[in-house]
């Protein structure tokens, strides 16, 4: 077995050496002969490879002689730098990816500030403190097959993200040693986020959007509000005037997550404010507290918008589908949907007050609605008797006149 | 010794001779044998006609024909004016129905063959009036400007554009341009109450002074029947006991017209978008269907010819020959038919039923 592939190596580098200098690449050549399946596979999969595609070859990485046949070329002193140890995987990376002159031909809007961010890291400081374990380059990217991140296929493309970071954060043996919990990418499944995501809105977070990507570092309690705010802009401004976030920041208690959870964000429901069975006010506020008040002044704002939209709702959907025209109305009702949107908003204000500015017009908006949506049944109603009148009316007149045609042809004729 | 008094000629009949048309209604006959329920749907359709014509004139005192208002003015009728809605929905479901009782009429006189001679000018002036009526219910489908009427008249007006040699010029006299826009509208409103209306009563006019100076026409075989004895000749006077029945069909259409309106009024839709995408399943209406489906069916190429311009170029063909028929079907007189022309009308009708069935489905 052995001399075959010895002499497969020498066949090929014959046939090899007619093609030199002539843009051959002799490490696929040969790689893609072997048997060892470590040694073929980068030969297999760098095809596919973006970097294979930008015409860069195994050398511009690993060094040596592409146009040597033997296995001279594969020596030290013609640059080959060979396999990098998992703590050097960076700085080999780096070496191009930093070096903004390098990098610039190939793709004007790539940065260039990964290893930098890496180094801030958890995963890199704790690579410099030796823990091979932790996550480097090749690890999220891959290795010899790595896709542009806008690639679906890629396994840094954002539907693909959870299920990177999860290969190891989900994997309780491998990360026993860090003492951190290894549901994350369970909860996440289940969120909100995850359900946009999977609807095909890649602007929707994954672990990265929050943690960050290349300088990934877990939110503190203090920056939780900020991370969050980055997409909800008008929730954080509103939570930071609040009263919240100052007992919040004695407390210590991590702003948003605190009562949305960090992973599991599932879809906010009006039954979380007030005293109700899932409230979440009632987590921190006791009976009688004035908080609890201000919560339950709350609910019973959102309560009272919610019934007084289902109620016109109801009645201008039975009186389109007896076939009323009630559309100015349904669109003036559009204005109560979105004084509910905007007091679930204002809900992050935690004042009743404020609350009420929002859900005071919606109620009128709504009222409005439903007495339009009732005079169209009224209108109907007033149609159908209208109708059996007619009908009993022109039932009369036919049988008039038949029994006037009766009484000329029961004549007869002069 | 004077004679028996003589009536005393009234204010009319002194100045216009008004007692003949009175004398000429006095002895004006129906025939009566078992085809005769026939006879009635001619005076249906002048009947939803006259309809027409009223709820019309009432939706014009509202009614504003530009792109902005068009909707909403419609839609004012049909919430705000008081029984505008009856007015509207009557007006839509009546403008159905006098197709269908117009369509009714012109075959059953195609059967009967009462288009033979001496009435092939009656039967011409009734297709033209089908035609018109068909008119008034392609333009007056875009009043309204909502979604469906806007892409519906586009696809309508393409398919008249792709006539050769004048389809370009028709388009955009059509259009009032090369897109459906606001002239289009100003365009079919024109069309919808002064164009089409004038011409329809010169039509009408022509239609009935012809009905009414040459009489109901027999079936040839129920004609032949009576000459040969085997059927007993007889009549029934139009004043007043064929116009009692006609009156008794008025007024159940009147009662249909109201239950659709009260029961299914008119839908208004949604106001037309010309930047959006058509909606799916665009269809003109049922009374164009049969030709739409066919025009679906026909390949992009037929030979050397476009395949939806081979099927318009039949179809305009087929409606020519049509109008022809008077003068092609010759054999046809006193007890005989053409058993050709009859199998044609078979077919014809055959041919709109499942072809407007598929469109349907």
């Amino acid at each position: 077995m052995k001399t075959a592939a010895v002499t497969l190596l020498v066949w090929m580098s014959v046939l090899g050496s007619a093609g030199a200098d002539s843009g051959k690449n002799s490490c696929v050549n040969c790689h893609a002969a072997l048997e060892d399946a470590r040694l073929l596979k980068p030969a297999q999969l760098y095809d596919g490879d973006i970097h294979h595609q930008a015409g860069l070859t195994c050398a511009d990485c690993h060094g040596g002689n592409p146009n040597d046949d033997s296995m001279g070329a594969m020596s030290p002193a013609k640059g080959f730098r060979g396999v990098p140890k998992k703590s050097a995987v960076p700085e080999f990376c780096a070496r191009c990816h930093s070096d903004a002159t390098y990098m610039h031909p190939f793709n004007t809007k790539l940065r260039v500030d990964q290893l930098s961010q890496y180094v801030t890291s958890v995963h890199g400081k704790r690579l410099k403190q030796g823990d091979a374990k932790v996550a480097v380059c090749v690890d999220c990217h891959g290795v010899h097959n790595i896709l542009a991140v806008s690639d679906t296929r890629a396994p840094v493309y954002p539907s693909n993200v959870a299920t990177t970071c999860g290969r190891c954060h989900a994997d309780a043996t491998y990360m026993k040693q860090y003492k951190i919990p290894t549901d994350q990418v369970a909860h996440y499944q289940k969120s909100v986020h995850a359900e946009m995501l999977a609807q095909g809105d890649t602007s929707a977070p994954t672990c990265t959007t929050c943690h960050g990507n290349h300088g990934a570092t877990p939110p503190g309690v203090s920056s939780v509000a900020n991370v969050c705010g980055t997409c909800h802009v008008f929730f954080d401004q509103l939570f930071q005037k609040s009263p919240h976030q100052e007992a919040f920041a004695k407390m210590g208690l991590p702003g948003c997550v605190q009562c949305h959870s960090n992973h599991e964000i599932v879809k906010p429901a009006d039954s979380w404010v007030g005293t109700g069975p899932n409230s979440v006010c009632t987590t921190c506020h006791t009976s009688g507290d004035a908080g609890l008040k201000s919560a339950q002044a709350i609910a019973q704002d959102l309560a009272r918008l919610n019934l007084a939209i289902a109620q016109a709702d109801t009645v201008l959907d039975t009186a389109e589908r007896d076939g009323m025209e009630v559309s100015n109305a349904k669109l003036e009702l559009a204005g109560a949907h979105e004084a509910l949107i905007k007091a679930r908003v204002d809900v992050h204000t935690f004042r009743d007050a404020e609350v009420q500015k929002v859900t005071d017009p919606g109620l009128e908006i709504a009222k409005k609605a439903n007495q339009a949506g009732v005079a169209a049944l009224q209108e109907l109603n007033f149609r159908r008797k209208g109708l059996g009148v007619a009908l009993i009316t022109i039932f009369v007149a036919i049988a008039g006149l038949y029994l006037k045609i009766r009484q000329i042809e029961s004549k007869p004729p002069a | 010794m004077s004679g028996p008094p003589q009536k005393k000629p009234s204010w009319l009949d002194e100045r216009f001779g008004a007692g003949t048309i009175e004398e000429f209604l006095r002895h004006k006959i129906i025939p009566i044998h078992r085809h005769s329920i026939w006879y009635y749907f001619g005076g249906m359709t002048l009947f939803l006609f006259i309809i027409q014509v009223l709820t019309g004139i009432l939706l014009l005192l509202y009614y504003r024909p530009t792109p902005n208002d068009a909707f909403e003015s419609v839609q004012y009728v049909m919430t705000q004016v008081r029984f505008g809605w009856l007015i509207r929905s009557v007006h839509s479901w009546s403008a159905n129905l006098m197709i269908f009782t117009a369509f009714v009429h012109m075959f059953s006189v195609y059967f009967l063959k009462a288009y033979r001679k001496p009435r092939e000018l009656t039967w011409v002036t009734g297709m033209l009036l089908l035609f018109i009526v068909m008119g008034f219910g392609f333009s007056g489908y875009l009043l309204p400007w909502n979604t469906l009427a806007f892409f519906a008249t586009k696809v309508g007006t393409e398919m008249a554009g792709s006539i050769p040699i004048i389809g370009k010029w028709f388009l955009i006299f059509l259009r009032g341009g090369e897109e459906v826009t606001g002239a289009t509208l100003t365009r079919f409103f024109g069309f919808h109450v002064a164009v089409l209306p004038g011409l329809a009563t010169v039509l009408l006019a022509f239609h009935l002074l012809f009905v009414q100076q040459l009489g109901m026409s027999l079936p040839p075989g129920v004609e032949k029947a009576i000459a040969e004895g085997r059927e007993p000749k007889r009549t029934m006077p139009f004043v007043p006991n064929f116009f009692l029945r006609d009156m008794i069909g008025w007024y159940a259409a009147l009662g249909v017209l109201g239950a659709l309106a009260a029961i299914f009024p008119w839908e208004l839709g949604a106001k037309a978008d010309p930047f959006a995408a058509a909606p799916a399943g665009i269809r003109p209406e049922w009374y164009f269907l049969f030709m739409f489906q066919t025009l679906k069916y026909l390949p992009p190429k037929v030979l050397f010819m476009d395949g939806e311009l081979l099927g318009i170029l039949l179809f305009s063909a087929a409606a020519m020959v049509w109008v022809a028929v008077p003068f092609l079907d010759r054999h046809v007189g006193f007890g005989r038919t053409t058993r050709f022309f009859t199998g044609a009308g078979v077919f014809v009708i055959g041919y709109m039923l499942v072809f407007t069935w598929l469109a349907l489905r």
